[in-house]
């Protein structure tokens, strides 16, 4: 195609990044209101003794289990956390929490209402589903680049990449939670004048429960992959371990630093699928 | 009796071109010959009935005869393409989305064929439903809802969950969340076709045992002509769309209206329908306060048969009298018959079913006597007219 010039793609995106900059006011208001849940949380995993911490962690375990009674899985819970203090990576793992959690719950806030919608609206589920495959495929890198020009650098870039990253399966899942609800359980509850409002609380959402939160633990595992990626325009927390390990050749300490991920990785895991496990019996 | 439900000229066409659609039908053509040169599937065409209050109604057709469209209609879950459905005079598909929830609140309950239960919550709540809909505070809506399920023989089940209940208890839940709602019409979507016979038959009993106390209109579709004969007041047939025809169970098997629905009543177990009533025969007989021997014996003669029947002037019944032991009076010059009379005849009901009466029937050498609850005789029963009635043969009628 040696006629045609080369669509001036990058340039038409950097314009439109510099005319969303102009929106100060807006991204300082959104900033300021990610960096208020931040602190939140950093404040209450720093005003926890780690004893207590570990406690929570361990006696939560078992209540979520109390029927199965993993043992396996506390003792796996005890030895990582123990680890992880030993190595003396505390701080830098309840960052990474910090960061992990503020991500998924705003995933939640923002994820399970376009779910909804797109489980109700046709017209909506068409136009999404591009835009989310476009979400997840795109390079995780590349969130970055703006995400600084509108955020600055630290934590709230990091939460905003991560959420972008990691929001659609949340939203996937819950439309497909609501999709698959029978229909003649839809077709009983407007048999019996349900409201929009009542047949979705009432009965679609109780009903895609679990498929929802299998959306939001994807969500969850997806940020926390994004942990390290985001450490590069300054989020604190064992992906920054990772990354300065990655900067001075240090095997070593990456390990250790990644390890302590796959340990934080694991216990988020295992306690967002007992959450979800369902209270109804079987058949 | 008055109408509670009247249905006018109701259509459903699903697909795009339904004005072309509604011109075929109007120029009289099939289901398939539409939906072949429109592209459109004509669900319900052109139907006009009316179900009165307090009857059991029953829609009835095969799979794809437009039963669930029509029933469905009647609450608008699926919108009528054009046509009115009046309740209690008040036309339905004109309301506005608020009037029709009130309507589905507050005059009518519907029960699915696979029962339609929230998994996510107990017998008791699923039961509730419809009044926790309609904003009935808790205590009240339990209070209703138990009491409705102890209506449906549940008893000790309210804190469970479907999954934990057999088909047969799940559906009387079904049943009692209709129930529960105090609506008078309910909508029963082949409600007993997921159900085991033994199960179904139970449930069929327990409707009309129900029915008699409570008076509800039922429409209730089937796609089983022996359930539709049991319990229905009165049968709507369907096929492709259209009503073939709508009656009693007995005018339906007496007075099929076309090949399509004599086929359909070709399989029925006629001993569970048929009633003494419906196979008797005219019975020869003699009056005892007036014939002698002489005229019985005449009678038989002309009648070509060995035993008759004996009645008193107020039509009551006697007994019998046997051809041999008429013989025998006559040559004595007798001019009574009671000393012949044999009064161990067997007798019944007219409203007793055949299966009842079948295996008595075909054991007895002298014919079951049909009286009515002042001894009336009003007729017999020979094993003949049995087999003829059972084997859908004409039965005669004046008996």
């Amino acid at each position: 195609m040696p006629n045609i010039p080369q669509l001036p793609v990058s340039s038409w995106i950097d314009k439109l990044v510099d005319w969303l900059a102009s929106f100060e006011g807006f991204f300082n208001g959104v900033t300021n209101f990610i960096g208020g849940i931040i602190n939140g949380f950093q404040w209450v995993f720093d005003l926890l003794p780690i004893w207590l911490f570990m406690i929570l962690v361990v006696g939560g375990t078992y209540w979520l289990n109390r029927k199965t009674k993993h043992w396996g899985l506390i003792a796996f819970e005890i030895v990582g956390l123990l680890y992880i203090w030993n190595q003396g990576f505390w701080r830098d793992m309840t960052q990474t929490l910090t960061l992990v959690l503020t991500s998924s719950l705003i995933a939640l806030v923002i994820g399970v209402p376009l779910g909804i919608w797109m489980g109700k609206s046709k017209v909506f589920e068409t136009i999404n589903k591009p835009v989310l495959d476009f979400m997840q495929t795109m390079p995780a890198f590349v969130y970055l680049i703006p995400a600084v020009a509108f955020f600055g650098i630290g934590m709230v870039p990091g939460v905003i990449a991560s959420v972008i990253f990691a929001m659609p399966p949340t939203i996937r899942m819950t439309d497909l939670g609501i999709r698959q609800v029978p229909a003649d359980l839809i077709e009983a509850a407007d048999s019996y004048g349900s409201t929009s409002w009542q047949k979705l609380f009432k009965v679609q959402l109780p009903l895609a429960k679990s498929t929802l939160m299998a959306g939001v633990n994807q969500s969850m595992m997806l940020s926390l992959s994004m942990v390290v990626i985001a450490s590069m325009i300054g989020a604190m927390g064992l992906g920054n371990k990772v990354y300065f390990a990655v900067g001075r050749n240090d095997a070593g300490g990456g390990f250790a630093a990644g390890l302590a991920i796959v340990i934080l990785a694991i216990i988020l895991d295992r306690i967002t699928q007992a959450i979800n496990r369902s209270k109804i019996p079987k058949s | 009796m008055t109408a509670k439900l009247q249905v006018r000229h109701l259509t459903k066409i699903f697909g795009r071109r339904i004005a072309r659609a509604e011109e075929l039908i109007k120029a009289g053509r099939t289901k398939a010959e539409i939906l072949k040169s429109a592209g459109a599937t004509v669900g319900v065409s052109d139907a006009n009935f009316e179900v009165n209050d307090g009857e059991i109604f029953v829609i009835m057709g095969l799979s794809g005869s437009g039963k669930s469209t029509m029933i469905r209609m009647i609450n608008r879950l699926i919108e009528p393409t054009s046509g009115e459905i009046l309740i209690d005079g008040k036309n339905l598909t004109s309301l506005n989305k608020k009037e029709l929830l009130n309507v589905r609140r507050n005059k009518m309950s519907m029960v699915f064929q696979n029962f339609a239960l929230f998994p996510n919550r107990t017998i008791i709540e699923n039961t509730a439903y419809g009044l926790e809909i309609k904003g009935v505070d808790k205590d009240e809506r339990h209070q209703k809802a138990h009491e409705a399920l102890e209506l449906v023989g549940l008893h000790g089940y309210d804190n469970q969950y479907p999954t934990q209940l057999s088909g047969g208890m799940q559906q009387r839940v079904g049943l009692a969340r209709a129930l529960a709602n105090n609506s008078e019409i309910l909508l029963m979507d082949e409600a007993f076709s997921a159900l085991d016979p033994l199960n179904r038959k139970d449930m069929q009993d327990e409707l009309l045992d129900l029915q008699e106390n409570l008076h509800k209109t039922i429409v209730f579709i089937s796609h089983d002509l022996n359930e539709a004969l049991r319990i229905g007041d009165r049968i709507m047939i369907m096929k492709d769309g259209v009503i073939v025809q709508t009656g009693t169970p007995e005018e339906i098997l007496t007075q099929p209206a076309d090949d399509y629905v004599e086929k359909f009543i070709e399989d029925v177990d006629r001993t569970k329908v048929l009633t003494a009533a419906n196979v008797m025969i005219r019975p020869s007989y003699v009056n005892i306060d007036k014939d002698g021997p002489r005229i019985a014996m005449r009678r038989m003669v002309e009648n070509e048969i060995s035993s008759l029947y004996v009645v008193n002037s107020k039509r009551e019944f006697v007994g019998v009298v046997d051809a041999s032991h008429v013989m025998g009076l006559i040559k004595k010059k007798e001019r009574q018959l009671n000393s012949v009379i044999q009064t161990n005849v067997p007798t019944t009901a007219p409203d007793t079913p055949i299966t009842e009466i079948m295996d008595k029937i075909s054991s007895t050498p002298i014919p079951y006597a049909v009286i009515d609850d002042q001894n009336h005789l009003l007729g017999i029963i020979i094993r003949g007219a049995v087999l003829g009635a059972i084997s859908g043969n004409e039965v005669n009628e004046d008996a």
